[in-house]
């Protein structure tokens, strides 16, 4: 273990963490937009511009790859438009077939010279992190690796865009028919934050490769997504989540000798799995403690309602067969309203029978009302028969607030079915 | 040819028949990224089953990335059913995550046994025909069979829910389970196309074929046999090139003579082609040009009390003055002395595109709000567009306004 503490090993990992930064501050704008397979799209497509660079100036990375990379970047944004478009072919298929395309053309041309320069389908699919370390340059008397200087000019670029635009990109990003009417050109928006896209995937590429750089602009923000509702926590976020990827990705990988790219995306994997089961809001299992807590309370209140429409048949104020017999919940749900009702201080054993306390009967008293005011109006303006009132009623009658309440009968009482009413 | 040739040609070509078939599904449901994920989410599988398994036989490997592709998809569709992540983002993370987990497990393939057992999965990434041998093919054929029966059988009940899902469900078709139905039919094929096109290009093999052939036809049946062929076209193709030409993996190449073929469709296709479509578009605007431009003429003469406007005042623009020739050769009208003269069979034609334009406009005044989803001011006339008491009402209108176009030429001077 004592090698995760090496030089190689830390430049390793903050390489992963630039290229995580970069790509999950982007990826961000991606997700919200419903444009996540662009980002795919352009990371397989950037292949042919990397393979006609590499073989003009006969090395992998540098300056002509990224502008070959650049240049595909935007081709194969401006072509799937256009099929899309001018073609007719629907979005998602034009997508489909211009990346295939461009990356077969790219693997071809790979495949083709593979013999006579170092270039390799393998390594451009996966990237090789691993390797990152070896490739250096002198910088104030350090061996710092190519890779973290030209992502950590990336990551500059991005946050410097990212911050002056920002207004710009959330508006686009939110309401494009907004931006547009408030003069905003929502496709000089579009193709910059495409351009960024295109860089940033070029960037990324040799370090972990075409298909993780998708998992990096995805994953990430998709986690964030699930755990806040502001854009600006939600790229802080999706930067954490990449960071936290890179690091125990790298760590797994070495542990288990793996290759660290694959790794990478595995843990953003198990961190959107984490997201998704334990968000606060958005998670499962808070919704399902939501729906369950918003079934007790409902069931409570029927609970409730049978005990003051019992009180009421034994005054003598309605017939008996007015009141149901049978619990609405089932026997578990049914069992913890109970409970949740003794425990709110509404009903109170006495002797054999379970009784309405004082408070309890006013909760009770409105729910009642609540359900009668909600039939009356039922039938009164939404014109329904009469025995399809009591149900629209029942599940409405958990739905009101004092003030909706006081207006349902002001209503109801100017077409005199008021006395029906408990008072 | 050889045998090895041959052996390829009938597996890929199969191959090809049935994906094509298949994605014709794929791409009017409009799941044409789906076929995608569920390609890459196969790759786990298909390592692991190799790991569990230690055996190469392409029954064993195929099943178990059958099994995880089928995982991925459910992901898919639970992730964007359950959560707030919305489909496009939902196939990049299963594509990507389970991607980077099969990269993962081929890492511990090669780790591990002995040396060559790693070139067996890699070839999968990008496809290796060369690999395929003769009882690979009978076990493609086999699945092809069972898969093109299926969509034989079950035509009717696919195509009503791949065009209207909720017309389906009224009618009481099981929609769910045959929606489940096509897509796994979708990854059975996506599964057989690995061998030979690799995980990464396979769903471009359903895409493609399909995207194309609906270029050619508006009907389903028709589709998918053409989409078929296709399939099978630039399968015999694509092995044909890479079998003879050195260094061109057949995989990559399947696919660009797949996107030629694509792009040939949707420039030539003579309904839906660009080339049609702008030919289309140039006689439409030429017809238009000359309707406005004969209407001006016919509106000048009007205002001026019949007699002829110059050539100046009808004709600004150089597309104008090649419309007033063509009006000239049409004999509607004649030019005398620089004035732009109707003869008796323009007035004729003139009061007619007068009139037409007359009551369209009388139509936006008196129903502004019904304008937007009725009118289509790029027809003549309001006949057989409008219902025919309104077509009266307009009529009398238009009279009663003194707005009937009714100009009678003086001799010619």
């Amino acid at each position: 273990m004592s090698d995760l503490l090496s030089t190689s090993a830390i430049w390793t990992m903050v390489v992963g963490i630039l290229a995580g930064a970069c790509c999950a501050s982007v990826g961000c704008y991606l997700v919200l937009r419903r444009m996540s397979m662009l980002g795919d799209a352009i990371s397989h497509s950037v292949l042919p511009g990397i393979a006609v660079a590499v073989l003009w100036s006969g090395e992998f990375g540098g300056w002509p790859s990224f502008v070959g990379a650049l240049a595909l970047g935007g081709l194969c944004t401006l072509l799937i438009e256009l099929l899309h478009r001018q073609g007719g072919l629907s979005a998602d298929s034009s997508m489909g077939v211009v990346f295939s395309g461009l990356f077969s053309l790219g693997v071809i041309i790979i495949t083709r010279e593979a013999r006579r320069k170092h270039i390799d389908a393998d390594c451009i699919l996966f990237g090789l992190i691993e390797a990152v370390p070896l490739d250096t340059v002198p910088l104030a008397g350090m061996q710092i690796p190519r890779a973290v200087l030209t992502l950590g000019a990336v990551a500059i670029l991005v946050t410097a865009v990212i911050l002056l635009l920002w207004k710009e990109f959330k508006i686009v990003s939110f309401d494009a028919a907004l931006a547009s009417a408030m003069g905003l050109s929502a496709s000089v928006v579009h193709y910059l934050l495409m351009t960024l896209v295109a860089i940033v995937a070029v960037a990324c590429f040799e370090a972990v490769g075409s298909i993780v750089v998708v998992a990096l602009f995805i994953v990430p923000p998709a986690t964030a997504h699930l755990l806040t509702d502001r854009l600006g926590t939600m790229m802080a976020l999706s930067i954490v989540v990449s960071a936290v990827a890179a690091v125990v990705g790298y760590i797994l990988a070495a542990i288990f000798n793996t290759s660290v790219a694959g790794m990478i995306a595995v843990v953003c994997g198990m961190e959107f799995a984490l997201a998704v089961i334990l968000g606060p809001r958005h998670g499962i299992l808070s919704k399902m403690y939501r729906q369950f807590s918003l079934s007790v309370r409902i069931a409570a209140e029927d609970y409730l309602g049978r005990l003051f429409r019992e009180e009421e048949v034994l005054q003598g104020q309605r017939p008996a067969e007015s009141v149901p017999t049978a619990p609405t919940a089932g026997v578990l749900i049914d069992r913890f309203a109970r409970r949740y009702a003794k425990q709110a201080g509404w009903i109170a054993q006495q002797g054999e029978s379970t009784v309405l306390t004082q408070p309890g009967r006013l909760r009770a008293e409105e729910v009642v009302q609540s359900h009668r005011l909600w039939q009356e109006f039922a039938g009164g303006n939404l014109s329904l028969p009469a025995d399809h009132r009591h149900e629209a009623a029942h599940r409405l009658e958990h739905i009101i607030s004092p003030a909706l309440r006081d207006e349902l009968a002001r209503e109801i009482r100017s077409y005199d079915h008021g006395d029906d009413l408990p008072k | 040819m050889d045998y090895n040739t041959a052996i390829v040609l009938a597996g890929v070509s199969i191959l090809g028949l049935t994906a094509g078939s298949v994605g014709s599904f794929l791409v009017l449901r409009k799941r044409a990224l789906a076929g995608d994920a569920l390609a890459h989410a196969s790759l786990p599988g298909l390592v692991g089953a190799f790991l569990l398994f230690e055996r190469r036989e392409l029954f064993i490997l195929l099943a178990g990335a059958l099994v995880s592709g089928l995982i991925g998809i459910a992901v898919v569709a639970i992730l964007s059913r359950y959560t707030r992540i919305k489909e496009d983002a939902s196939i990049g993370i299963v594509l990507s995550v389970f991607f980077g987990l099969g990269i993962v497990l081929s890492r511990f393939v090669q780790n591990r046994t002995t040396a060559g057992s790693k070139a067996g999965l890699d070839s999968f990434l990008l496809g290796k025909t060369a690999g395929i041998i003769a009882q690979d093919v009978l076990f493609i054929a086999v699945v092809a069979g069972f898969t093109l029966a299926l969509l034989l059988l079950m035509f009717k009940e696919f195509k009503v829910v791949t065009f209207d899902q909720g017309f389906a469900r009224a009618q009481g078709w099981p929609t769910v389970p045959l929606d489940f139905c096509l897509l796994a039919l979708v990854a059975v094929n996506v599964m057989i196309g690995l061998p030979a096109v690799g995980v990464v290009l396979v769903a471009a093999l359903l895409i493609l074929p399909a995207s194309a052939a609906r270029f050619w036809t508006d009907r389903l049946g028709h589709m998918v046999l053409l989409s078929a062929m296709f399939g099978g076209g630039i399968g015999i193709v694509g092995t044909l090139l890479s079998a003879n030409v050195s260094g061109l993996p057949a995989g990559p190449v399947i696919v660009l003579s797949g996107t030629v073929l694509l792009l040939f469709s949707m420039l030539a296709s003579p309904r839906r082609g660009l080339l049609a479509k702008s030919w289309r578009d140039f006689w439409w605007a030429r017809s238009i040009e000359q309707r406005c431009l004969l209407q001006e003429i016919y509106e000048e003469t009007e205002r001026a009390g019949g007699s002829p406007p110059t050539k100046a005042d009808v004709v600004h623009r150089a597309t104008e003055s090649w419309a007033l020739s063509r009006l000239v050769r049409a004999g509607w009208v004649e030019l005398q002395e620089g004035r732009v003269r109707l003869t008796s069979s323009g007035l004729v034609r003139g009061q007619e595109v007068v009139l037409g334009s007359r009551l369209w406009q009388a139509y936006l005044e008196e129903y502004p709000d019904q304008a937007g989803p009725l009118a289509d001011l790029s027809m003549e006339s309001i006949d057989g567009i409008l219902p025919v008491e309104l077509v009266t009402h307009l009529q009398r209108l238009v009279r009663e306004q003194g707005r009937w176009p009714a100009l009678s030429m003086g001799e010619p001077t």
